[in-house]
């Protein structure tokens, strides 16, 4: 008994001197006072720098030059009045769409379906837009636009409904809508809508003229439709109760409760809202960008829209700001493709990159590493890195 | 009763890239980590996996550099939500956003090589993937198609679902993964080294997702590459952990069930029911929906989501 | 003895006061088992831990003593490896130590049972004692033998296939208990261990103490009580705003001088309970078995009746979860009743919408565990908390900042309430100024019924005073108020009257100025009123 007791002290011992031989670590994760909006801002700007480093090292690596690269991209999409116009209709559907995310997310309601909302939008439009030709431009182009409202928003009250009722999850609800969406397109185009005049690749008919929304500038009037919008969600979520309500659901659903507001009639209402916009984005872009309704038609925006609205806090003027950054790098991109055949898929690459910094930049938001000198513990020294 | 065993057959060849997304994911989740990056993970194993393949002619090499580019992405996420704390959901999306752009950029790179202006795997190793014959079970009437005539993936995500099953319910360090994934601040408190067991889970189930993309990419499409390969079964595999009520071995038939719902287009007579094609397209991710739906309004206590899923861990939080 | 055995070896070890450094022949433990020397610790700009020395021997018990936000939890997480020290050495066995995880706390036997229990709800007994690094081979089957003898040696009972969630708060302590044992600990630290126990399961825990200081275990117990201070501990020290104010020996300590030392001044610690005139008392608030279930399905409150009446403080005891909650919830419309009738001035209120029921007058300030969960919104400042209740009171489609600015600038100059500025989000004030914007809210409703549930909760003396004479002072002008709370003592002092639930009954409602202690503690664990007078 004892030579056993004997051979537990010396294992306790073992254990003992292991810690005791464990240097402190040297680097600590500590809290950090609340930071500026301005430094916060600037360590958002450092962030996007260092993805666009990053970026440069990934063309590098496959044996470009990213400063040349670069450039494409910015004289790509910028470099004469064309391109600018290009630039800016690719920017329309963004730019709403992100106003869609963004009061969605605001409520913290995961509204990953924007993609899904926008078709809807879009299919909704086109039904007037392909059987409706008969009625004066004005009327058609304001029932389309209420028809694609409407469309998103019956697309987005659908998770919103079981999220309500059953606390069904969101996100991948959405995500679900989205491909059953892109399905109904397909079937509109396989089937009744079907363009008889078109041989072989079945597809939609193009828009009669009445059906195409007029430019203003040189661009399709989408852009005066999101700017607009951009205005009013700004005014809708600053000042007016229903942006009070969100907020409050958004921070806590027993605060929203104990407050006495209808958790479930905000949720549905603020989704309504949320794919109507999405809807408009769908409509503005078949009705005034690709003049037919085509499978692309949402294509990738209501993804692209979810790394706006976050990239820009959920404010719409920063929306605005973020959109027509992405929208220089998506019409870049595609001018790589023709230049360097290289995939117009950068832009997604790159955009993941900046999302990954500025989520990663973040943590420096809220928390500070500490570095100690381990040597010393008695008089550690802290320094802030 | 051919048609039947056909389809079956065919549900399992369906449902084996879904198998893979929702065993990566389930570890992923027992962790406590809602990784919404499934597709983009098993984007990137498909294209690291299929560009091995198409340039060495090595399925071990495939396979290898499948799963260390899907852990390569769940590194990533890994590194941003456990050590940066940034916020699981939108990192997931950006994964996925990420991961398919980088798949089908690398994809195009690569096709603007080649002479044919396709990509192609070598014969040799599009004959390994074959479903394999085993001398004596594969001829077996109806046992020997319903068991015994798969390929070398099949039965390795048999064999993982299997693997997991003991290693999560049964294992001591399954016993601290869960744990972790419960709730990381009893399971700091015991000892448990929190960030290493996020880590390594983590990329494990990455990985597990990449070998998935890998599955799509080279036998799923007949060993041709396409773009956007794994076209939202990422996705499905992440609803399916739901179904399968976090459990690795329910995971198998939940997989099979929505691989048949995928192909049935194929085994329903025109002529008893005529509908149109993109409702079959859209049938796996009706039925999703239908699913997630259900679940929720069926949710008990046993077998659900752990319970930290979606929340950052700080040991100093106060 | 294999290699393999070395955990449970260590636990037997523990029971037994085997050999290990400093022991005696007897068997038993002595000299310094854990000490700490110059420890400092610094939260952003909160230096909550300094320079604190302190030293506990094998075979004492150590009570830390001090207010909320004293620094006791803190220090203690440095010993435990949840925190680690910005400065100062730690000592186990009289050698320097580094605790930087609560895997070394453990391999040092350092075991510590935090306030808030650190278990996995969704797993039993057994497999939460099992949780931690792998340190032996044994079979499931074995390792159940080894704890249930381990158990024996303390008189400690547990069920070890039970999961946790089935489990009453003195339950899950037990298991924490046998978890750090069981991992070898020798030095036990436990955090507010009877904050949430019974007057009679207080006892209990305090006899398994000191059977374990009997085994040669070193204890440091940390409590805000002074009474337990006295009962249990051999030395005491007192920390005040991060700092040792003194290390003496209990028995030459007294309630005074404790006190005086902990608050830093004289300070009478006698709440005031007010009376109001009989004659003008009517009831407010009937509750007639009143019955809600939980969302699991489980009786939350069952057939529960009472009367609030004008002028009082009606205390709410009992043992946590047994249905303060949905009780509070319920009285406005929160949490929907299965049956009975609440019943406001003759008017039913009962199934009313929440809005309604504000209307009339009835204010619930609910303070849950966490107070920003439900009556507040973090992330805003307090303008944008005052409109909570009130945004919908002006008409139109837009929200008018001004009254509630107003009301903001107003509660912070009569409440004294402390903020950088008022658009400064409420989460980063301290919790006695959150306590105050809450309350300051509800009462400027100038509401009949007041509602609060552990509205001290975390708060230090002097705020949880502000708060009581805050409450008085309703109630003096003929408010009902229902008062939720966890320390008896605090309740039996404040309340005219106290309701004690358990599992969602009422098990008696007494008259606070004549109750003991020890007749709610047995009312909180199920006695009813008539059992316990008979």
């Amino acid at each position: 008994m004892s030579a056993k007791r004997q051979e537990q002290g010396n294992r306790n011992d073992s254990g003992f001197s292991r810690a005791l031989l464990k240097r402190e670590p040297w680097l600590h994760i500590a809290k950090r006072p609340e930071m500026g909006k301005k430094r916060g801002g600037l360590l958002k700007m450092a962030s996007i720098l260092l993805a666009i480093a990053v970026g440069g090292l990934f063309m590098l690596a496959l044996g470009y030059n990213p400063l040349t690269l670069y450039m494409t991209i910015i004289n790509g999409a910028l470099g004469n009045a064309e391109s600018w116009r290009m630039t800016i209709r690719l920017m329309i559907p963004l730019v709403i769409s992100s106003l869609a995310v963004c009061l969605a997310f605001k409520m913290r309601f995961w509204n990953i379906g924007a993609e899904g909302q926008i078709i809807m939008g879009a299919v909704f439009a086109t039904y007037f837009a392909l059987y409706h030709t008969s009625w004066p431009r004005l009327p058609l182009l304001l029932v389309m636009f209420v028809a694609g409202a409407v469309g998103g928003a019956l697309w987005g009250l659908l998770p919103a409904f079981f999220k309500a009722r059953f606390n069904t999850n969101e996100t991948l609800f959405t995500l679900m809508l989205n491909y059953i969406a892109l399905n109904v397109i397909v079937y509109f185009r396989d089937g009744p809508w079907k363009d008889p005049g078109s041989s072989g690749f079945p597809k939609i008919a193009r828009f009669d003229k009445v059906a195409q929304l007029p430019k203003l500038a040189g661009v399709q009037i989408g852009w005066l439709i999101a700017l607009i919008l951009v205005v009013l969600v700004y005014v809708y979520l600053k000042y007016s109760k229903h942006g009070y309500e969100i907020k409050v659901v958004g921070a806590s659903q027993a605060t929203a409760r104990y407050a006495g507001m209808n958790v479930r009639r905000i949720i549905l209402r603020t989704m309504a809202i949320s794919g109507a916009l999405a809807g408009i984005a769908g409509m503005v872009q078949a009705s005034g960008s690709d003049m037919t309704l085509a499978e692309s038609v949402a294509g990738g925006v209501g993804f692209t829209a979810i790394i706006v609205a976050w990239l820009a806090n959920l404010n719409p003027f920063g929306i605005a700001l973020t959109a027509f950054f992405f929208s220089v790098l998506e019409k870049g991109s595609s001018v790589m493709r023709s230049s360097y055949n290289l995939s117009a898929e950068f832009a997604a690459v790159l955009q993941g990159i900046i999302l990954f910094c500025v989520l990663g930049g973040e943590f420096f938001l809220r928390y500070r590493l500490v570095r100690r000198s381990g040597s010393k513990p008695r008089e550690t020294q802290v320094r802030e890195v | 009763m051919s048609t039947l065993i056909r389809l079956i057959s065919h549900s399992v060849l369906a449902g084996t890239p879904l198998l893979f997304g929702t065993l990566g994911e389930i570890v992923n989740e027992k962790a406590g980590h809602l990784n919404l990056g499934v597709e983009g993970m098993m984007a990137m194993g498909a294209c690291a996996g299929f560009m091995a393949g198409y340039l060495s002619g090595s399925l071990l090499l495939s396979l290898l550099f499948a799963f260390l580019a899907g852990a390569l992405g769940a590194l990533i996420y890994a590194l941003l939500t456990v050590t940066l704390m940034a916020d699981q959901n939108v990192t997931g999306l950006t994964l996925t956003i990420f991961g398919v752009g980088l798949s089908n950029f690398i994809g195009q790179y690569m096709l603007v090589n080649t002479a044919t202006n396709t990509l192609k795997l070598p014969e040799a190793l599009n004959n390994r993937l074959k479903a394999l014959s085993i001398p004596g079970l594969s001829q077996l009437p109806v046992a020997g198609s319903l068991l015994f005539s798969y390929d070398l993936f099949v039965y390795l995500s048999i064999a993982i679902a299997l693997l997991l099953g003991w290693y999560i319910n049964h294992s001591h360090s399954g016993r601290n993964l869960r744990a972790v994934g419960e709730n990381p601040a009893a399971a700091d408190a015991a000892g448990i080294h929190v960030t290493r067991v996020k880590y390594l889970n983590l990329l494990l189930g990455g990985g597990i997702c990449g070998l998935g993309g890998a599955y799509a990419a080279m036998v799923s499409n007949g060993g041709v590459w396409l773009s956007d390969t794994v076209g939202g079964r990422g996705w499905i595999a992440v609803a399916l952990v739901i179904f399968a009520a976090w459990n690795p071995v329910r995971a198998i038939l939940g997989a099979y069930v929505f691989g048949a719902f995928s192909v049935l287009k194929y085994y329903v007579p025109k002529s008893v029911l005529s509908l149109p094609n993109a409702f079959y397209d859209a049938l796996p991710f009706i039925v999703t929906a239908l699913v997630l739906v259900i679940s929720s309004i069926l949710q008990k206590r046993k077998n659900a989501q752990p319970a930290s899923v979606g929340l950052s861990y700080y040991r100093e939080e106060r | 003895m294999s290699n393999h055995e070395d955990r449970p070896a260590k636990a037997e070890a523990a029971a037994s006061g085997a050999a290990t450094p400093g022991e005696r022949r007897d068997g038993y433990r002595s000299g310094p088992a854990i000490a700490g020397q110059g420890l400092t610790k610094r939260f952003g700009s909160v230096l909550a831990n300094d320079h604190i020395d302190f030293e506990v021997e094998y075979g004492e018990i150590l009570a830390l003593l001090g207010e909320n936000g004293s620094g006791k939890t803190t220090l203690m997480n440095l010993l435990s490896g949840l925190y680690f020290p910005d400065s100062g050495q730690i000592y186990v066995d009289g050698q320097a130590v580094s605790v930087s995880t609560p895997a070394d706390a453990i391999s040092l036997g350092i075991g510590m049972i935090h306030q808030h229990f650190k278990l996995v709800e969704a797993m039993t007994a057994l497999e939460n004692i099992l949780l931690g690094p792998r340190t032996s081979k044994f079979s499931l089957a074995r390792h159940r033998q080894e704890i249930e003898r381990m158990c024996k040696t303390y008189g400690l009972t547990v069920d070890l296939g039970k999961p946790v969630y089935d489990m009453s708060v003195s339950e899950k302590q037990t298991v924490e208990v046998v978890k750090v044992l069981y991992h070898g600990a020798r030095i036990l630290i436990l955090d507010e261990p009877t904050a949430v126990l019974t007057p009679q399961e207080t006892e209990s825990l305090f006899a398994i103490l000191r059977r374990m200081k009997q085994q040669g275990c070193a204890i440091i117990i940390i409590t805000h009580k002074l009474n337990e201070v006295l009962a249990i501990s051999d030395r005491v020290m007192v920390l005040r705003r991060g700092r040792s104010e003194a290390l003496l020996q209990t028995s030459q300590a007294d309630l005074r001088s404790l006190t005086e030392t902990m608050v830093g001044h004289a300070i009478d610690l006698k709440i005031n309970r007010p009376t109001y005139a009989a004659e003008r008392q009517k009831t407010l608030l009937a509750v007639q078995e009143l019955s809600v279930i939980r969302p699991d399905g489980s009786q939350a409150l069952d057939q529960v009746s009472f009367e609030l009446k004008t002028g009082e403080i009606l205390g709410v005891a009992g043992v946590a979860g047994s249905g303060q909650k949905e009780l509070s919830e319920a009285l406005v419309s929160l949490t929907p009743c299965q049956s009975g009738s609440i019943t406001y001035c003759g008017q039913v209120i009962s199934g009313l919408p929440t809005t309604e029921i504000y209307k009339k007058g009835v204010s619930l300030a609910f303070v849950p565990e966490d107070r920003l969960g439900m009556g507040l919104v973090g992330d805003m400042g307090m303008p944008g908390n005052m409109l909570l209740k009130s945004y919908r009171d002006h008409r139109g489609f837009f929200i008018d900042c001004k009254p509630a600015e107003q009301l903001s600038q107003q509660l912070k100059e009569t409440l004294d309430i402390s903020t950088p500025s008022l658009e400064t989000p409420v989460r980063l004030l301290s919790g006695g100024n959150v306590q105050k914007v809450l309350l300051g809210r509800e009462i400027e409703s100038q509401p009949q019924v007041l509602i609060t549930s552990y509205p001290v909760r975390g708060l230090d003396i002097n705020a949880s005073y502000t708060v009581y004479d805050l409450l008085n002072e309703q109630k003096m002008k003929g408010c009902g108020i229902l008062y939720l709370g966890e320390d008896l003592d605090v309740l039996l002092e404040l309340a005219d009257r106290i309701l004690v639930l358990c599992h969602g009954r009422v098990t008696g409602i007494v008259d606070a100025r004549q109750a003991s202690k020890e007749t709610v503690g047995l009312m909180m664990a199920g006695m009813t009123l008539k059992e316990e007078l008979a």
